[in-house]
């Protein structure tokens, strides 16, 4: 019945950015760690954030989730400020930190329960579902302490297959994966941007993804952001 | 988005769950402050005197002042763990209003380390020749007032989580905040025993706790913020 005004609201989303963010400015221990720096984030791109040990990737990461607030500058969700719709934000990011977020006493099928249900309501068969997905198999009762890194790791992959979240935030997520685990977030990634999902991802590792753009942060010597 | 988009009393459930597992699976976090409480309320006869009547006098202090002690030492469990495994950003990250979550957290905590010590309360109590009569206001101050020193001490945990060492600047933070709660729990009681009339007092510490209850878990919030900055 209200297909007409949804049909023009999706129109307006395509053409603003998901993610807007000009002249970011931020200084850690008086230290510049980027300025002037200004991209734009369309639905469906995939944004591979490079730089060097310390050049600021997770900050840069962490700044445009809103978990810090130490910088200067716009960062626009959907054209609105990000501090005037954190909520609508949050319900539309899901963020892959370093610490995956996954605790020890836990098994996964608890850990992926108590997150999936911040976010939304998830059944016990597409819970069973996404763990199998992510090669947890066997291990959905096992706690948390007795699997290893890359496992957990595949906890928080689970979170991606389990979230409807328009942007993903990742942080390095390859680290602690094999060789299967890469191929499958690759994969996963690529999905994601061929449903309309942007992807912002911390890597050293070259990515095989269609579409890649990069942005470079530079150490000291080179301020200004770049967009390839 | 989409109509699965969770409710936020889910979430606040969610978090509950998840909380109490957790106490329930690391049993030495569960026991720890109870037995603290215990260990230092039977310390007091053996360092004072074992004589009832010197006992006695001391005895509703003695309890406050346990179960004051006992909560400072549960609080580090509180958002350590979870900081450190990350879960704390997953939570600062939700859609739904921090002030809920951080509220959940705290009533699950409360029920793993406050509740057990207003139950065996009354056990102690009467090792420590507590004056007859007063048990029940012994219990309600506790049950009344160990939820404040829980919030209260959750605003110092959410400070000083990001810290590498805490020492005792958890307890610098925490203590000067839980005194007049101390000295409302100890007034009721020995209020009680001089037969005045308890309606009063209870109300102060009754409106302690809505006060904890409703601006604690937002400077908690705001504080946790701030760490994980």
């Amino acid at each position: 019945m209200d297909k007409q005004p949804s049909d023009r609201t999706e129109q307006v989303e395509t053409l603003t950015p998901l993610l807007a963010v000009d002249d970011l400015f931020c200084e850690r221990d008086e230290r510049v760690l980027f300025q002037n720096l200004s991209f734009r984030l369309a639905e469906g791109q995939v944004l591979q954030i490079k730089g060097g040990n310390g050049s600021g990737k997770t900050t840069l990461l962490r700044i445009l989730c809103g978990l810090n607030d130490n910088y200067q500058g716009l960062i626009r969700w959907r054209g609105e400020l990000l501090a005037n719709c954190v909520e609508k934000f949050h319900d539309g990011m899901l963020y892959l930190g370093h610490r995956v977020g996954v605790s020890k006493v836990l098994t996964p099928r608890e850990n992926l329960l108590w997150s999936g249900h911040l976010h939304r309501q998830i059944s016990a068969d597409e819970m069973d579902a996404a763990l199998a997905q992510v090669g947890l198999q066997g291990f959905e009762d096992s706690q948390c302490f007795t699997l290893s890194a890359g496992q957990h790791q595949r906890v928080s992959l689970a979170r991606l297959l389990l979230s409807e979240a328009r942007l993903w935030v990742l942080d390095e997520p390859f680290t602690t994966l094999d060789v299967r685990g890469v191929t499958f977030l690759e994969n996963l990634i690529g999905q994601h941007s061929d449903r309309g999902g942007s992807v912002l991802v911390t890597t050293h590792h070259a990515l095989a993804v269609d579409g890649l753009t990069e942005l470079t942060l530079g150490v000291g010597q080179m301020p200004r952001g770049s967009l390839s | 988005m989409s109509a699965a988009r969770s409710t936020l009393a889910g979430a606040v459930v969610a978090t509950l769950r998840r909380d109490l597992l957790i106490a329930y699976k690391r049993k030495n976090d569960l026991f720890n402050p109870f037995m603290f409480f215990v260990l230092v309320a039977t310390l007091f006869p053996i360092g004072i005197s074992p004589e009832p009547e010197a006992l006695g006098e001391i005895s509703a202090g003695v309890l406050w002042i346990s179960a004051l002690l006992a909560s400072l030492l549960a609080m580090d469990n509180l958002f350590r763990a979870d900081f450190e495994d990350g879960s704390l950003e997953l939570l600062m990250l939700s859609p739904h209003p921090l002030y809920f979550l951080v509220l959940a957290k705290n009533i699950a905590h409360w029920l793993v380390s406050g509740l057990p010590i207003v139950l065996v309360s009354p056990l102690i109590a009467y090792m420590l020749n507590f004056p007859e009569g007063a048990y029940s206001t012994l219990v309600l101050t506790l049950l009344l007032g160990t939820p404040v020193l829980s919030l209260l001490g959750s605003i110092g945990v959410a400070l000083t989580v990001g810290l590498g060492s805490r020492g005792l600047i958890l307890a610098v933070i925490t203590l000067p905040m839980s005194v007049p709660v101390l000295i409302a729990g100890t007034l009721t009681v020995s209020q009680t025993l001089e037969g005045a009339s308890l309606s009063g007092y209870l109300a102060i510490m009754g409106a302690m706790l809505v006060a904890a209850l409703t601006l604690a878990p937002l400077a908690s919030a705001a504080a946790l913020r701030i760490s994980v900055n």
